[in-house]
């Protein structure tokens, strides 16, 4: 008999545990790496079991979903088809010379010093999106969280960032953000976002291809006014005060050229300042494997291939658009990967379903993307002295002066001149706010390392290379 | 409406050496325009690193180049300092063997024939040196005038001390020339830049900028790979490579080498390179590449295996045949001047060669002979050799 052909999956969130059962199922050995403690990812985070949650799904709608894919998981973990290596955060993905495998290596280990090789026969890159957040004075204060942190540390630790939370930015993950922190005891003092969510009415095709996201709206809103929380939309923070620690914010309204409305301004007494501005896909071990991308996103056909041989992807890593698109585009992934690697061309009737969800899903989120982008006079709001790179402690001054004094036109060029972006987050998370102040396209740079890597990992001296799944585990 | 512009020499190419060649000539009293397709810096000299070395030349023109260059260089960081990131710190050359230690010296002996501070170390100095370094070494050799800058910021610093008009994002898609030949300006994809004299400091693309002017000059990329970790405090004080890196750097063979440089930054974070090969302008990343400079680097300082490298990035150096650059007038082209084609050591060659770019723009006898260094010293059939 000839050997199942082996599969990397890398991420666990919906994406990647939905594309892992898909090709479980049909016939291919599975190893799902993930760098969280627990399957889940960004949505179906979980405490960690240590926790004891009693009723984690308080924290969580979907449940049900949730359950199918960790009963599913298990079983498949249980009959040896899958096996799930939590906490291996994943430095690079490399294409192996002579065989056409591939080898996904990732770091271990309580202080992710040590290393371990996966090879694989094909690969999914379902990594997910991280959160951006725009620079305005004071957001470096202690007390200021981004706002998929905060949901991170209730969804995963079962605790609260703070006791009075300002919810803040644009998108539409400050809703669920909002409500989880008002329904698990916060004082949510306010919901502040900078646009006007009614511009989505405007886009009527897109909500009639999505009746189902008008109605979770509604549902977070209810929730919302039940717990007496403040919505104030076209408003922005344009400052975080505080000596030590945050204290309070000053918000204001935005007229309809995206700017602040003088005399709007007011404070809101808070300890902590949950704040996002949209998210950005995970492209880094895509792009190292050569993968082409569209803009932002990792470049994928219609059965979410790239255009790498044997590379696969799904979920936000290919563009932002929800947990439910993330399941989609991970099920249309497993399906596709199973045909494929047993020498057969799928046949797209069987993933019909999810290819409508996928279609519906993706105009919806492209009318939502076009309706939650940052105003325009953010920019304005960060002064000369607002640090705009964390890790390197650039300012926005420091940004400008490089465009003014030495014409510096991109965004390397702009690094190169003041280090911003060469630090611990490599411009992940400054990224669009260098692009912002300094009027540059916004661009993904090469990052070859994923994660930060020991140089004895590096040089191969600590790593060690993982048995594949051999099939005598299999039933 | 396309610009046309008028000035007494055109540099094509904003990188570290026409940034030098801008300067140094508009210090001779000439107006310059420097032109680029890109940014500043945007080409090798944003992609490599700015280690200014005397130590790694054998005797020869190169050297003679490089102590020249390094002169230049301790004047402008009276000027430029802390701008540009400039550290004399010095470079210890290690070897680990007995034997290797004895051609280290030999090797050491001429240059020192030729005007380069050496210092020959023995193992305990050499822990003294540098204390991290890894037991056992046999010794080795300090060179006091190596030194540093970080590249971009000091390509920056001196095209805008030039005083030179800075075209960024335009190609020269042309050169003109007068009916007898001679250079009268170059055209660009936005217009024409009129002027009796234009210098090729294209840098890796130095061939394809003499073509258009109808001249040969085989310049080929040699692939380099950089580590760079966390930030550190000063745990690696001098420039520091084992003595094996003289040979990969003076080598013919397109086969990788890697025998890193490791030393500390300003900022902090050790950077470890580069890795030679030629692979064309493959930007692809190579892990096995990578693997072997971090392996280089821990054999060093074994200290390195648990700090972890952040990035890596990836440069093309522009070398000629026989690894000099190509400095001076083109007698084929009237008006044509080259300085490209540094390899490995643009950074530190660039202040020589924009001093000796200008004294011959203006006609006198330059500093030093620049027969070593002609243009139009290839025939044709080097470019396919080994
Ligand atoms: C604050 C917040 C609120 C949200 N609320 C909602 C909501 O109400 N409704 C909704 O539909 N969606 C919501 N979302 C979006 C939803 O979480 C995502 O759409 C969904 O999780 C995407 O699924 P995914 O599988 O693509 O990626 P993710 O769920 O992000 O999973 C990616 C996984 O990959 C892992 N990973 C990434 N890189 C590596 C690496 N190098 N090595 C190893 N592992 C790696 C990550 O650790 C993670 O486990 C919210 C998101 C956030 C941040
Ligand atoms: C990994 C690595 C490490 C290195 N380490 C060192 C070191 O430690 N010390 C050292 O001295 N050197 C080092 N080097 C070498 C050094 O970087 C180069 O020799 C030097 O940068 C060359 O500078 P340049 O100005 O000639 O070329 P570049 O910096 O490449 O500049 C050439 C410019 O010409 C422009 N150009 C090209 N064609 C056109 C056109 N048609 N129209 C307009 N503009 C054009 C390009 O856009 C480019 O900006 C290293 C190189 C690498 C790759």
């Amino acid at each position: 008999m000839a050997e199942r052909p082996h599969l990397a999956v890398i991420g666990a969130g919906p994406a990647g545990l939905a594309a892992s059962l898909a090709a479980a199922v049909h016939g291919v050995r599975v190893t799902l790496v993930d760098a969280g403690t627990e399957a889940g990812g960004q949505f179906y985070r979980q405490p960690a079991a240590a926790l004891g949650a009693r009723r984690p799904q308080t924290l969580h709608h979907q449940w049900r979903t949730w359950e199918r894919l960790r009963t599913g998981l298990d079983g498949q973990i249980a009959a040896g088809r899958i096996r799930h290596l939590p906490d291996h955060h994943v430095w690079c993905v490399e294409r192996e010379s002579g065989d056409g495998g591939f080898g996904v290596h990732a770091l271990v280990g309580p202080m992710q010093d040590d290393g371990v090789v996966v090879r694989a026969d094909a690969v999914l890159v379902a990594t997910g999106g991280h959160e951006t957040v725009l620079p305005f004075p004071g957001w470096t204060l202690p007390g200021v969280v981004t706002a998929g942190g905060a949901q991170a540390m209730l969804k995963g630790g079962l605790v609260l960032p703070g006791r009075t939370v300002v919810v803040a930015g644009t998108g539409p993950l400050l809703l669920p953000v909002a409500t989880g922190l008002a329904t698990a005891g916060a004082h949510v003092a306010a919901l502040v976002e900078s646009a006007d969510p009614r511009a989505l009415l405007r886009h009527s095709s897109a909500l009639a291809a999505q009746p189902g996201k008008l109605t979770e709206g509604a549902r977070y809103t209810a929730r919302l006014l039940r717990h007496r929380v403040r919505a104030l939309v076209r408003h922005t923070v344009v400052e975080a005060h505080g000596t030590d620690r945050l204290e309070s914010v000053t918000v204001a309204a935005l007229g309809t050229d995206g700017r602040v409305r003088p005399g709007s301004e007011r404070r809101i007494p808070c300890d902590t300042l949950a704040v996002g501005h949209g998210m950005l896909p995970h492209t880094d071990l895509a792009e190292t494997l050569g993968c082409a991308l569209d803009g932002t996103d990792v470049r994928v056909d219609d059965e979410q291939r790239t255009d790498v041989p044997g590379v696969w992807a799904a979920g936000e890593a290919t563009g932002i658009g929800g947990a439910a698109l993330a399941l989609a585009e991970g099920h249309i992934a497993g399906r596709s990967i199973a045909a494929r690697l047993h020498g057969s061309a799928p046949d797209p009737r069987t993933w019909a379903a999810a290819a409508r969800a996928r279609t519906r899903l993706r105009t919806f989120f492209a009318a939502v993307d076009a309706v939650f982008a940052p105003p325009v006079g953010w920019v304005e709001q960060a002064t000369d002295d607002t640090v705009v790179c964390r890790c390197e402690e650039v300012t926005a001054g420091e940004v400008r002066s490089a465009v003014g004094g030495f014409g510096a036109g991109d965004l390397r060029t702009v690094k190169l001149l003041t280090r911003a972006g060469m630090g611990w987050c490599q411009g992940r998370m400054c990224g669009p706010a260098v692009a912002g102040v300094s009027g540059c396209t916004l661009t993904t740079p090469r990052r070859p390392l994923a994660r930060p890597v020991p140089l004895g990992v590096l040089a191969g001296v600590s790593e060690e290379g993982l048995p594949a799944l051999s099939e005598e585990d299999l039933e | 409406m396309a610009k046309r512009l008028t000035c007494d020499v055109v540099v094509v190419g904003a990188g570290m050496v026409g940034a030098a060649c801008a300067l140094y000539a508009a210090r001779a009293g000439l107006d310059v325009v420097v032109v680029d397709r890109g940014p500043v810096a945007g080409g090798t000299t944003g992609a490599g690193e700015g280690n200014l070395l005397v130590s790694d030349k054998e005797r020869g023109p190169e050297l003679e180049l490089a102590l020249l260059s390094a002169r230049l260089w301790a004047e402008l960081a009276e000027e430029f300092g802390s701008a540009v990131e400039y550290e004399p710190k010095g470079g210890v050359v290690v070897a680990a063997t007995t034997e290797a230690l004895a051609s280290l010296k030999d090797f050491a002996a001429a240059q020192h024939a030729a005007g380069v501070m050496t210092e020959v170390v023995d193992a305990d100095q050499v822990r003294s040196l540098e204390p991290h370094l890894a037991p056992g070494l046999a010794g080795g050799v300090l060179y006091s005038q190596d030194a540093q800058v970080m590249p971009a910021l000091a390509a920056a610093h001196l095209v805008r001390a030039s005083g030179a008009r800075l075209c960024t994002g335009r190609t020269v898609t042309g050169v003109l020339r007068t009916a007898e030949g001679a250079v009268r300006g170059v055209r660009t994809d936005d217009g024409e830049i009129h002027a009796p004299a234009v210098i090729n400091a294209a840098g890796t693309w130095g061939g394809d900028v003499a073509a258009l002017a109808g001249a040969h000059l085989p310049v080929l990329p040699r692939r380099g790979f950089v580590l760079v970790t966390e930030p550190l405090p000063r745990l690696v004080r001098h420039k520091v490579y084992a003595a094996d890196y003289v040979a990969d750097v003076a080598s013919d063979s397109a086969a990788l080498q890697t025998s890193p440089v490791v030393e500390g930054t300003a900022a902090g974070p050790v950077l470890i390179g580069a890795s030679r090969e030629r692979v064309g302008f493959d930007r692809s990343f190579s892990l096995p590449v990578v693997r072997s400079l971090a392996l280089g680097a821990t054999r060093l300082f074994p200290f390195l295996e648990r700090v972890r490298a952040l990035r890596t990035y990836v440069g093309f150096r522009p070398y000629l045949p026989d690894h000099l650059p190509a400095i001076g007038p083109d007698p084929r082209v009237p008006g044509l001047f080259h300085a490209c084609g540094h390899e490995g050591a643009g950074i530190g060659l660039a202040t020589g060669t924009g001093h000796l770019i200008a004294q011959a723009l203006g006609g006198k006898t330059t500093d030093l002979d620049l027969t070593a260094f002609r243009p139009d010293r290839f025939s044709g059939d080097e470019v396919n050799s080994p």
